[in-house]
């Protein structure tokens, strides 16, 4: 207890070096936090959308269906299961068709995927209901990712190309009756979306899907013979293993932050023991043991980190606040990288990581605290005491 | 004297109309025109693309319909291209990476080096007699040559194109222009053959213009510059070991 109003007194008495420190430690911090943040907002979102619109409660794909490899997509499409019929009845689960085809903008070719939809499908928040239009051509929504790279808007008449299950060429004109904003590009990228039974009379598929999104309140335990039940988890891998890289690769920053921090405690920690030896010498001769003094200073160094964690609580807060309400915005072009990605996006401070990175900081600051503190067990205390150089 | 005229024209109207050929047998007379045991030619291609005009040079070899063995000779870097078809299969050596592909399944549908064509389309092995009923639907000058309208409608569902017509030449059954149509009725793709030659004893097609119906631009042409009929070519030609 000595130690640490010792330590404090000393500590407060350096002044500007102190404060110094205790800034320069305040920023990594926050740094550290605030990035953190950023990515567990980033990932909170992702995960909120893409079940939102994407993934569901999880999916079932049919046997042959790789997402990855659109060669297979002509062989994956197969009858409804009577498993999942009840379940397709009752808006608990909704089946997707996929059809590779070629759309023609302005008679410019462009491949992409033709994706039917139940419009009265609530599994999804995608506004399939658009669908339901009354239109001489075939009503199609699509994403504005779509619509950007294809120059199409609302209203617009276009050409699409595909092939029906035999191989047959057919062709037809379809009208944009809606152009959906949202933050996954899986579900926008390089697609039209269309009536179900629509794609399948143009398949020549009827009655067949590809997969299934699974909405709330699905429960089946039964395994589904053609069809492969993906959970949830592993339809977001993709998405946290490229969350994981992003802190990996951010992490790095922070090293070289720590290190200059540590550099500057290490730096202030050697100064002391150099300047204060005649102090060293007097309290080892009124009765303080090596170990202690080496204390006492190790206490004054890790105190560096105490006072950041306590500045960064009074001014820190506040700007952590007022960042998580404003959000970060992301640089325009970011969502079409192909990842779930909003426009703003607001970071989450969770306990865990405020907690987690405070203790951090006090660790290195305590171990870098003491390496130059050793020195002090090998001093003599005459000499010390004496002020001369050892 | 007019009514003589009249009964020599209704006389002579009624005897061309005997003499039409059917659907069929305009098949039948292309394909003899066309048909040969094997060919040797080097050709150009012109790919009239958004942005620039690119020319392909190729020499090929091909028996019957069944083997064909192309090598690209220009621009350079295409040179050293090498494609192998043998019935339903297609390979190609790149000499960039030094390997051999096998084109299948959807890679088919890719298209042929940017061309209006596809790898597909190249392998179009289309039996259209079996495959097509075809019914002259009408007549119609191209290029000043009188032409046969011949409709071909699929018999199964299992062909790229559900519909078909083509414009043969009535004296030298040579087909002059082909449409293809998607099951709805919507033309997909045109090709027009011109400066039709004759070598030896056919009548053959030197500048064929393949053309996206749905894409703007002008299509790819594909210029024979010397072709061969019926030459000894040495089996070894159509085996993968002569892609590299």
């Amino acid at each position: 207890m000595i130690a640490i109003k010792l330590a404090y007194r000393n500590l407060v008495g350096a002044g500007l070096r102190t404060w110094l420190n205790v800034i320069v430690l305040a920023f990594v911090l926050f740094m550290i936090i605030w990035h953190y943040g950023i990515l567990d907002g980033w990932n909170e979102q992702a995960n909120r959308d893409m079940k939102a619109w994407e993934v569901g409660n999880g999916q079932y794909w049919q046997e042959n269906y790789d997402p990855y490899d659109f060669f297979t997509l002509e062989e994956s499409h197969a009858k409804i299961p009577e498993a999942l019929k009840k379940a397709t009845n009752d808006g608990i689960v909704t089946p997707i068709l996929i059809n590779q085809g070629s759309i023609y903008p302005e008679g410019r070719i462009q491949s992409m995927l033709l994706k039917g939809i139940t419009p009265d499908q609530n599994v999804i928040v995608l506004p399939s209901e658009e669908l339901n239009v009354e239109s001489e051509e075939i009503p199609v929504i699509i994403g504005r990712r779509m619509a950007k790279s294809c120059k199409l808007q609302e209203g617009d008449v276009t050409t699409i190309r595909w092939r029906d299950i035999n191989g047959t060429f057919d062709a037809t004109e379809v009208k944009i009756v809606k152009v959906f904003n949202c933050d996954v590009p899986n579900v926008d990228q390089g697609q039209i979306w269309i009536h179900i039974e629509k794609l399948q009379e143009m398949m020549q598929a009827y009655g067949e899907a590809t997969m299934f999104i699974i909405g709330e309140d699905f429960e089946m335990n039964e395994t589904v013979s053609g069809w492969e039940y993906k959970d949830f988890d592993f339809l977001m891998t993709e998405m946290n293993e490229m969350m994981k890289m992003k802190k990996v690769g951010g992490s790095f920053m922070y090293v070289i932050l720590m290190l200059l921090a540590m550099l500057a405690i290490f730096d202030t920690q050697v100064l002391s023991i150099f300047r204060r030896q005649k102090e060293i010498g007097t309290y080892i001769a009124m009765g303080m043991t090596r170990a202690q003094v080496v204390s006492l200073f190790t206490v004054e160094g890790a105190m560096h980190a105490i006072l950041a964690v306590i500045f960064i609580g009074i001014f820190g807060t506040p700007l952590l606040i007022w960042l998580m309400s404003i959000g970060m915005t992301m640089p325009a072009g970011s969502d079409d990288m192909g990842i779930a990605i909003a426009e703003t996006i607001y970071p989450v401070y969770g306990a865990g990581l405020i907690i987690g990175t405070s203790l951090l900081i006090f660790v290195i600051t305590l171990i870098v605290s003491y390496l130059p503190a050793r020195k002090i067990s090998k001093m003599k205390p005459t000499d010390a005491i004496k002020g001369k150089i050892q | 004297m007019k009514t003589l005229i009249t009964i020599l024209l209704l006389t002579g109207s009624c005897l061309i109309q005997a003499q039409n050929p059917t659907g069929k047998e305009i098949l039948e007379k292309i394909d003899k025109n066309m048909a040969s045991k094997s060919t040797i030619s080097t050709s150009k291609m012109i790919i009239h693309g958004a942005r620039q005009i690119r020319t392909i040079e190729a020499k090929s070899w091909g028996i019957g319909d069944e083997k064909s063995f192309t090598e690209y000779l220009a621009p350079a870097r295409e040179k050293g291209t090498k494609m192998l078809k043998l019935e339903d299969e297609l390979w190609i050596y790149s000499p960039g990476s030094d390997r051999i592909i096998k084109i299948s399944g959807h890679m088919l549908k890719q298209s042929l080096m940017g061309s209006d064509l596809s790898y597909e389309d190249m392998m179009d092995n289309v039996k259209l007699l079996e495959d097509y009923d075809a019914v002259v639907i009408g007549s119609e000058l191209i290029d000043e040559r009188d032409c046969w309208i011949v409709e071909l409608q699929a018999k199964t569902a299992e062909v790229n194109y559900q519909i078909r017509k083509i414009w043969v030449d009535k004296v030298r059954y040579i087909p002059l222009k082909e449409e293809l149509y998607a099951k709805s009725g919507k033309l997909l793709k045109r090709t027009e053959l011109s400066n039709i030659t004759r070598i030896g004893n056919r009548w053959y097609p030197k500048k064929i213009v393949f053309k996206d119906m749905l894409k703007k631009g002008d299509g790819t042409e594909f210029i024979i510059d010397e072709i061969e009929f019926d030459k000894e070519i040495d089996e070894y030609i159509f085996t993968k070991a002569s892609l590299k």
